[in-house]
């Protein structure tokens, strides 16, 4: 109860209206940096520390918050509308989200993503309040051998829940697999694959391939075909609001996105992209309409969407609780703590209760008005999909060029965003998944370096990943993922294998 | 809302060419916002401008690969030209040396080193290694069994550890080290029980020593640090001394006026008032030294590295 109270004091602190405005400042500018790629949440709080020192402490922190949470939701927009992810977390979105856009039904994947977000950060918000001190106890409890676990259960049932074709998916995710093998090896200091290119030695920037595969590749696909290409983008089919079945399918996909990504951004290594994957391929799995799933569905772009603003949320309970930076962005709004000489950790939350609560307080209402501010927009953002096609695509290339450049000042940058933007085009050519190759490049090096670092500190001893209940779970989880449809398809039950047997490659 | 998408491109399209811009002073951080190295230039950047030494500071990130992408970036960009500065530190040297880096410290110009850290040794609250002794003994017993949570391969904690166990009397390359992507990381490996012990900068896990969660068993300060509560490597018997320290560097190719100017402004800006409320805020010591002085000490400091980043085995 003396929890409840704390937060309705902080609800006080952070109504004032001078805080208010703080709140309604960082919402926009975090929309606004979410919405370019490659300009995150992370610069803004950067660019913004010095102008902030005056402030007062809880004003800038509130304002930060605001931008952390507006980038996670800034970048859905561009991923369902122009198909170009503005953030990493927002990549599986513009899975289903562009197909809906392209079939008329931009306006309820916007309106499922705001709302779903808004559900997502409501409850995340409140269990960061309420169940902080747990929740990290449990995350703590995950070391290397757990997340290689969790990674491996992440590799089954992604790579199976994207495509059509398994022998497609897996060939797209060990592309994604090679290139995160590119750079500087974190155990050794050692550069791999990078061909004595100083650009290569941090390897290769997600953001950069993402925005390569999703938007340069699809460019690429949409000007080869040239006049041949039917017309098939409808800016607005049926009704722009969401629909009866539409709430109905998209509520519990909801509930489901904030269950899976809150603990998972909780995670010291979790991040938000993982909880996104997670929730795509739960989605697939548990849909009635799993044909659907490539075409747009949905489930596909609600689940995805509350997860990552669930765990936006939840990187502030490492953050707070023990002074851990989960994120650049966590790890900047650190640095802001330290400027006005706090210090995040366990003793934060009895030294300045007051601090604590006005946040998770501000994060509450910064949530309401993205949802105020971004649901009367649905309509304005859906016209831009009634742009001429040249138009519009020569804008999404200016657009994804600029936020590449803008991101990371640098020719050969520039020149890694066009080769992957043809490398995607190929893949689209000849019918592969782009996702998993962003996956790949994702989950690939966190896997590399958490079994490298779970022998290390078994010294070699490989039945490590197998003594620890957790990890032991995890791996049974995905043996079970892996091993179950292939009966299933070997009784003849699932459709897969005869598609994987038409493909006949 | 084509407004705001308009407004977001003109912040992107002049995020670009910011640096272009007339600016009195460009300062570099050769690592991501948020980072050791971006906290330092940009508290550079608010000194420089609360005490007038400039009007108009930019701070540039172009991160990656310890500091080695921005330093080669660097020593091109700013060369001749007074106004760009760039950060660093010994993290940079361990770096450029392990990374095999084409572009070196050579190729730029040393002004000044400004702040220090100290490394600190912490255990679980619960573990049995009560004092830095009962760390050594199990050391000497068997190396592998003491697994070490820090920062990146070839970092100062990296060299810290190698250097320790050196000292020691134990071979560095048998040291089990664990690199994580950051300090913050590796105190989740610690508080977790994951490894034996967790190296750092004390910072990083400052909070968790005040909580009683870790214990600090042993500061690489040459004498006791007020605010540290643990004995110095040498109270606990072991006779080591290791400062990661951060500097600035110009550009290459200055006139002799060119680098006394720059300087003495650094200089002006140490001596104020917001830098020493900075050093104390962020808790870094102040270990200014510049000019030749500092020029000395680089090289002698790259020399160590270089035998002990050989010891450990990530230089041939």
């Amino acid at each position: 109860m003396e929890t409840f109270a704390l937060l309705l004091q902080g609800l006080a602190v952070a109504a004032q209206p001078i805080n208010l405005l703080y709140a309604l400042v960082g919402v926009t500018l975090g929309t606004a940096v979410g919405v370019l790629p490659g300009i995150g949440p992370a610069t803004t709080v950067a660019l913004l520390l010095p102008v902030t020192y005056k402030l007062d402490p809880a004003g800038s922190l509130i304002m930060f918050a605001g931008i952390y949470y507006g980038g996670m939701y800034g970048g859905s927009t561009t991923s369902i509308l122009l198909n170009t992810p503005g953030e990493s977390a927002s990549i599986v979105t513009a899975l289903e989200g562009n197909k809906m856009a392209k079939a008329g039904r931009g306006g309820p994947a916007l309106a499922t993503a705001a709302i779903g977000s808004f559900v997502a950060g409501l409850i995340a918000t409140i269990a960061l309040a309420f169940l902080a001190p747990w929740v990290v106890k449990f995350a703590l409890a995950f070391g290397p051998r757990e997340y290689f676990a969790l990674m491996v259960l992440a590799f089954v049932t992604v790579s199976a829940a994207f495509g059509d074709s398994a022998l497609r998916g897996l060939t797209s995710l060990f592309i994604g697999l090679t290139l995160g093998i590119i750079g500087i090896d974190l155990q050794t200091g050692q550069a791999r694959m990078s061909f004595g290119i100083p650009d290569l030695l941090d390897g290769v920037e997600v953001t950069t391939l993402a925005v390569a595969m999703f938007a340069i590749g699809e460019t690429l696909f949409v000007a080869a075909q040239g006049k041949r290409a039917p017309e098939t983008v409808e800016p607005v089919r049926g009704s722009l609001w969401m629909s009866a079945t539409d709430w109905a399918r998209s509520w519990k996909p909801w509930l489901r996105g904030t269950a899976i990504g809150f603990p998972i951004g909780a995670m010291p290594a979790g991040g938000a992209e993982i909880g996104t994957f997670f929730s795509y391929a739960v989605e697939k799995k548990l849909s009635r309409h799993p044909e659907e799933f490539g075409n747009g569905a949905i489930e596909g772009v609600a689940g995805p969407e509350a997860a990552n603003n669930a765990s936006a949320a939840g990187t502030l309970v490492p953050l707070l609780t023990l002074g851990l930076p989960t994120s650049a962005t966590a790890a900047i709004m650190l640095a802001g703590f330290q400027q006005y000489g706090l210090q995040p950790g366990p003793l934060l939350f009895t030294s300045n209760p007051q601090l604590v609560w006005g946040l998770i307080a501000s994060l509450l209402i910064a949530n309401l008005m993205l949802i105020v501010l971004n649901l009367p927009l649905i309509g304005l953002w859906v016209k831009l999909l009634t742009i001429p096609k040249p138009w519009l695509y020569a804008g999404i290339l200016l657009f994804a060029t600029l936020g590449t450049i803008g991101a990371n000042p640098s020719v050969f940058e520039l020149g890694m965003l066009l080769v992957f933007g043809l490398l995607g085009y190929g893949l689209r050519l000849f019918h592969f998944p782009i996702a998993p190759v962003v996956v790949g490049l994702i989950l690939g090096p966190m896997a590399e370096q958490q079994l490298r670092r779970a022998l290390a500190i078994s010294q070699g001893d490989v039945m490590v990943l197998f003594t620890s209940p957790i990890s032991a779970t995890l791996l049974i989880a995905a043996a079970l993922a892996l091993i179950v449809p292939a009966i299933l398809r070997a009784r003849g039950k699932g459709q897969v294998l005869a598609e994987v047997a038409a493909d006949g490659d | 809302m084509k407004h705001l998408l308009a407004t977001a491109m003109l912040a992107g399209a002049l995020a670009l060419p910011a640096a272009a811009f007339a600016a009195d002073y460009s300062i570099m951080a050769p690592a991501a916002p948020g980072g050791g190295w971006d906290q330092t230039a940009r508290s550079l950047q608010e000194s420089f401008t609360t005490e007038g030494v400039s009007g108009n500071v930019q701070v540039v990130n172009v991160p990656g690969a310890g500091g080695t992408i921005g330093l080669a970036q660097f020593a091109q960009e700013a060369n001749g030209d007074p106004t760009k500065l760039m950060v660093g530190g010994y993290v940079m040297v361990g770096a450029i040396l392990t990374n095999k880096s084409p572009v070196t410290l050579d190729a730029v110009t040393p002004i000044a080193r400004l702040t220090g850290e100290y490394e600190v040794i912490v255990v679980p609250a619960a573990s049995d290694i009560q004092t830095l002794a009962d760390l050594v003994t199990k050391l000497k017993a068997d190396p592998g069994a003491v697994s070490w949570a820090g920062g990146s391969a070839g970092g100062t904690d990296h060299i810290t550890a190698g250097l320790f166990a050196k000292t020691v009397g134990v071979d560095p390359k048998l040291v089990n080290y664990v690199a994580f992507s950051g300090g913050g990381e590796a105190l989740a490996a610690v508080l977790g029980n994951q490894v034996t012990v967790g190296i750092s900068g004390y910072g990083e896990f400052q909070s968790q020593v005040e909580a009683g969660a870790l214990r600090v068993i042993g500061v690489s300060a040459p004498e006791k640090v007020a605010i540290i509560n643990g004995p110095t490597f040498k109270e606990g018997g072991v006779d080591l001394v290791v400062q990661n320290w951060r500097g600035v560097w110009a550009g290459p190719d200055l006139t002799a006026e060119q680098v006394a100017a720059v300087s003495a402004d650094i200089e002006k800006m140490v001596n104020s008032a917001a830098w020493k409320t900075t050093l104390e805020t962020k808790g870094w010591n102040n270990t200014y030294l510049a000019g030749d002085a500092f020029k000395t000490q680089l090289a002698a400091e790259i020399t160590a590295t270089e035998a002990i980043l050989k010891d450990i085995g990530l230089v041939q």
